[in-house]
């Protein structure tokens, strides 16, 4: 029977896929992010050395995320993944202002690319659950998003471990992309 | 290189997308014919694709790899495309697609600053709960992995090392061997679980821990030695890990020489194993055994037995085994091999034709003289089937049977011979001659048999070089022979029959014939004259040349034949030095003939460039080096006419320097033995160039050896800097005795300084003389090594009254060897039927000499060597000589040096 159903939902288009790409500066919390949404719960993590690759399913969409490591010398590495990537993810640790212009540069530099002109850009402005971060408006500021032409992109306020803020980027993604299909 | 690929492997098995006309064949296709590197690169765009088709990608990996292995290089960017693209398949979870994805990681050289992307993916799974996964990630890791990165995953290849899961234990234990170069402090730390991991009851995880246990330990002598002692006690039933247990035993063995005199550790060990189960096993025992330093005929025996039984199993590659070892045994331990001997005749005619060569060979070194005969008849019955390869082999150990029985060397050489005429590669035929060669150098009658075959050879030889080769060989020999005349047919048969540089060869060959043998001359000459007309200039410039030295100018008229100038009679004429001068008369009118006697002394000619009486630098082909030295010498000093009347020349000592290096003058003496002459020729250099040396003797104070009575000496007029010259001394002795002392020997000459600016010499020389070292004569020099073939019939037939027997200490040495070789070289005689060689770690030796006088007596010497704990080593010297006068001069020789 399992199997006509899913035949039936692919004849339909029901069950769509989505290639998101989740990217940001080390530390800004994309392997929380990313466990949090395939397993709900909150995981121990390391340094991600390369990357993590997980099938999330929501809204009857199968995301397929691309966690690549933010740490400087995976940067240059990131534009591999840039191919067939329809969402962009792009985590940033609200706290840290000390590299909110690393971020910027590096965001910006990454938009530039050919490969990624057609994907949307949703940024996470993670840990809001920390004294000191900046709020949403203030990062689409120090990023500059607003200068973004020709560019689908929306900012959440999101806490990882709480998994705060998380389902509504998706949602905003499932949105965005679904039109474009 | 993709069409190559193409070629190799086209007609394997049916390539299943591709049905077209090819349908129709009958023969089938590989799944990889016709694959090319630009097509599957497009292929491997699919890796890109949101859903992976784990199906499909499986097959582009497949073919990637299958390039790789071919030897396909892929550029930078192509790897790092593929690379990245590979990485993606990840997302899949398929086990088989993962599995591929390690190999091409693996074999896929990225940079070290993109490989790093797959360390999260594969330390994931490494600590998953898919051993496939674990197993294999565990293997890529170890290649990628720096050893900061390594602390980090540490713990988890701990746990693999244990896991329950052999394919993981193993992967884990293979990794720690590839680490341990790089990272040995690390791996190190693992030891405790390499220990639990040796109690596994998989067969491969215990072999492979037992493997990176031994590597781990195996900077300490110590520590190995515990270890293996455990091991031999452990119960390791893998037996592949029980051989490597033995094969560290062995090494083990080996290194504990140093304590030569206690009884061989672990031996019982590697006797038990001589009874496993497994094949393996006991091979490696028995190899282990076999190659065990000094081992004796008693720890043999067990190998021994073992190895026959391989030797009748019913598998090749037991018999391919076993008989390789026993062959090896055979050189040093013939007579433990022997018994094998009935088993391995059956052995000649099996199947498989490398056993066959292998197991006649064998017999070849155990056999005894009888059943040599039988033994060369039943191999040339094969040699038409094995390999050039195999047949090298064979042709070596006839080469060495001859030198133990040289009076077998008529079947021997009559077996050489005809393989010689059979079809065969350069390299086999090159070996087939130098197996005669050597004959012919240690049996003097197989002389003229040898040269006979050798004329035959060449009349249908392709190789250039050996036809070169033999030519020379005979033009130096031939004339020596008793009917030289025979053999002028031959050579003459190659100047109409071959190619240019062969035709040079045999006229000089031919020429040699007609100067040696004055009664040839006229014949040669003819012959000769028909070579006048060659379309090669090389050959017609030799022939002309030849013709003159001979007498005889085109006209064929007969004139009194040109003395032969100095390049030809071997004189130490410097290259450097003729080619100067000759281009100097290229620039002159050349109306005058060029005058060779302005060449080598009067001419300064740097000291680098000549070759002071450095033997063979005439030229003489490599085949006949050894013969032609004394030659060199005789020629050089009949020139001399007061030498001219002192009957042949009987040996030339070598050269001994009297100075030290480095000093301004460089003086070395070569002592010359006549029947009842002795001339000591002295080889000089002056290093000065501010100085010409003028009159230069060397004065001989003979106070010390009065036996000698000085006859005349004759000066070097000139010495100018950086030129050799010649002063000889006559001495006198009585003939046939061997008188022997020492002469204190002073330099003695007229100095005139050169001025450095004008480079014009001062009028006025003062006289100065320079010491040398002493000029020492042995009663060695009066013998001529030569070998025999039966000591016994020679010892025997010598009257026993002349034997004298002594004994003498001769001190400390490394080895038996060492004493043996020091003792033959001082005596002046040569060792018998191998008896020079000792049998390592053997502790008494008996070394058989003999040596031939001035007189035309032999002199025999049986010498006992003995070793003691402190590597002392004695002799018992017992000589039979002509006469009491030789023996006793031999013992002279001893006492001493």
């Amino acid at each position: 029977m399992g199997l006509t159903f899913t035949k039936l939902f692919a004849k339909l288009g029901y069950k769509k896929e989505m290639r998101i790409l989740m990217v940001g500066l080390d530390n800004a919390g994309k392997t929380t992010v990313l466990y949090k949404l395939k397993l709900g719960e909150v995981v121990t993590t390391i340094p991600t050395i390369g990357f993590n690759v997980e099938t999330v399913e929501y809204k009857n969409i199968s995301f397929t995320v691309w966690d690549v490591g933010g740490q400087t010398k995976i940067r240059p590495l990131w534009r591999h993944y840039f191919q067939n990537t329809q969402g962009l993810i792009f985590v940033v640790d609200s706290n840290d202002r000390d590299r909110i212009h690393e971020t910027k540069d590096e965001l910006h530099k990454m938009l530039n690319e050919d490969d990624l002109r057609d994907a949307v850009l949703l940024v996470f402005a993670n840990k809001q659950d920390l004294p000191n971060a900046m709020n949403a408006a203030e990062i689409t500021d120090k990023l500059g998003l607003h200068a973004l032409k020709q560019r689908h992109w929306y900012i959440q306020a999101a806490i990882a471990t709480s998994g705060e803020g998380l389902y509504e980027g998706l949602d905003w993604l499932q949105a965005n992309i679904a039109q474009r299909i | 290189m993709a069409s190559n690929a193409q070629d190799n492997h086209a007609p394997l098995r049916a390539q299943d997308g591709k049905k077209d006309e090819d349908d129709e064949e009958d023969f089938e296709y590989s799944p990889f014919h016709g694959i090319e590197k630009g097509a599957v690169l497009q292929e491997a765009r699919i890796f890109h694709a949101a859903q992976t088709d784990s199906r499909k990608c499986q097959q582009v990996l497949t073919r990637l790899l299958y390039l790789l292995t071919q030897g396909e290089s892929f550029t930078k960017n192509e790897a790092t495309e593929v690379f990245f693209s590979c990485t993606k398949l990840f997302q899949n979870g398929d086990a088989n697609l993962r599995r591929l994805v390690y190999l091409i990681i693996k074999e896929l050289p990225p940079g070290s600053d993109e490989v790093i992307i797959v360390t999260a993916s594969l330390m994931k799974d490494m600590t998953s709960n898919n051993e496939l996964y674990k197993g294999g990630s565990i293997r890529v890791l170890c290649r990628i992995l720096d050893s900061s990165l390594l602390q980090q995953v540490e713990r988890y290849f701990k746990q693999a090392i244990v896991d329950k899961a052999p394919v993981v234990a193993s992967a884990a234990l293979v990794s720690g061997l590839h680490m341990l170069r790089e990272n040995p402090d690390i791996v190190k730390r693992w030891s405790s679980e390499v220990q639990d991991a040796v109690q596994s009851r998989n067969p491969m995880v215990q072999f492979h821990s037992v493997a990176l246990l031994y590597q781990l330990k195996s900077g300490d002598r110590l520590a190995i030695s515990k270890l293996v002692s455990s091991l031999t006690r452990g119960n390791v039933r893998s037996p592949l890990a029980q051989m490597m247990i033995v094969r560290c035993v062995a090494r083990v063995i080996a290194d504990s020489q140093a304590y030569a005199d206690q009884e061989r550790p672990f031996y019982d060990f590697l006797e038990s194993c001589l009874r496993h189960k497994g094949e393996m096993v006991i091979f490696e025992a028995a190899k282990a055994i076999v190659e065990l330093n000094g081992v004796t005929e008693a720890e043999l025996a067990p190998a021994i037995t073992i190895l026959q039984l391989f030797l009748s199993s019913s598998k090749p590659v037991l018999r391919f085994a076993a008989v390789r070892i026993l062959n090896k045994v055979a050189i040093d331990h013939p007579m433990a091999v022997s018994n094998c001997n009935i088993d391995m005749e059956t052995l000649i005619s099996d199947q498989n034709r490398s056993i066959a060569t292998l197991a006649i060979t064998t017999l070849l070194k155990t056999g005894n003289e009888s059943s040599i005969d039988r033994l060369m008849k039943q191999m040339s019955s094969f040699m038409t089937e094995i390999g050039d390869e195999f047949k090298i082999v064979v042709v070596d150990a006839v080469h060495k049977l001859c030198i133990k029985f040289p009076t077998k060397f008529r079947s021997m050489m009559s077996f050489l011979s005809s393989v010689l005429r059979e079809e065969g590669g350069f390299e086999y035929k090159k070996s087939i001659i130098n197996a005669i060669l050597g004959i012919v150098r240690t049996v003097a009658e197989s002389k003229e048999t040898a040269l006979t075959h050798l004329c035959e050879f060449i009349e249908d030889c392709e190789f250039t070089y050996l036809s070169t080769q033999i030519l020379h060989l005979l033009g130096e020999e031939g004339p020596k022979t008793s009917h030289p005349a025979k053999y002028i047919r031959y050579v003459y048969n190659r100047i109409i029959l071959e190619n240019a540089t062969v035709r040079a060869a045999a006229v000089a060959a031919l020429a040699n014939f007609g100067m040696r043998v004055p009664s040839l001359a006229p014949r040669v000459r003819v012959l000769l004259r028909r070579t006048l007309r060659d379309n090669d200039d090389e050959v017609r410039d030799r022939a002309t040349m030849y013709l003159k030295l001979l007498g005889d100018d085109a006209t064929g008229e007969q004139q009194e034949p040109t003395p032969r100038p100095k390049v030809l009679r071997g004189q130490n004429v410097s290259l450097a030095g003729l080619e100067r001068c000759l281009r100097e008369y290229l620039d002159t009118p050349m109306t005058e003939a060029f005058d060779m006697a302005g060449v080598p002394e009067k001419e300064l000619v740097p000291v680098e460039a000549s070759k002071p009486g450095a033997p063979g630098a005439s030229g003489s082909g490599d085949l006949s080096g050894d013969l032609s030295l004394k030659s060199d010498f005789e020629e050089a000093l009949q020139q001399i006419p007061e030498f001219a009347d002192l009957g042949p020349l009987f040996k030339s000592c070598d050269a001994v320097e009297l100075v030290e290096k480095e000093t301004e003058y460089t003086v070395s003496c070569v002592k010359h033995i006549f029947a009842s002459h002795v001339v000591l020729q002295f080889d000089m250099t002056n290093t000065i160039e501010e100085q010409v040396l003028e009159d230069v003797s060397v004065d001989v104070d003979l106070a010390e050896a009065e036996a000698y009575e000085e006859v005349l000496t004759i000066p070097a007029t000139r010495l100018p800097y950086g030129v050799v010259a010649q002063t000889y001394v006559l001495l006198a002795y009585e003939q046939g005795t061997m008188p022997f002392g020492r002469m204190v020997s002073t330099l003695k000459f007229v100095v005139k300084e050169i001025d450095p600016s004008t480079g014009d010499e001062e009028e006025d020389g003062f006289e100065d003389e320079y010491p040398l070292e002493d000029v020492y004569c042995s009663p060695g020099d009066y013998l001529q090594r030569t070998k025999i073939s039966n000591f016994r019939n020679a010892w025997d037939a010598q009257d026993p009254d002349t034997e004298v027997v002594d004994e003498y200490g001769i001190g400390q040495r490394d080895s038996l060897q060492d004493a043996v070789e020091a003792v033959v070289e001082t005596l002046g005689l040569a060792a018998c039927e191998g008896t020079e060689a000792v049998p390592p770690n053997a502790r008494s030796h008996v070394c058989l000499l003999h040596g031939r006088t001035t007189a035309g007596g032999s002199a025999l010497a049986r010498v006992n060597f003995g070793m003691d704990r402190n590597y002392e080593v004695a002799i018992k010297l017992t000589v039979r000589g002509e006469s009491q006068d030789v023996s006793e001069s031999l013992h002279a020789i001893v006492a001493e040096g």
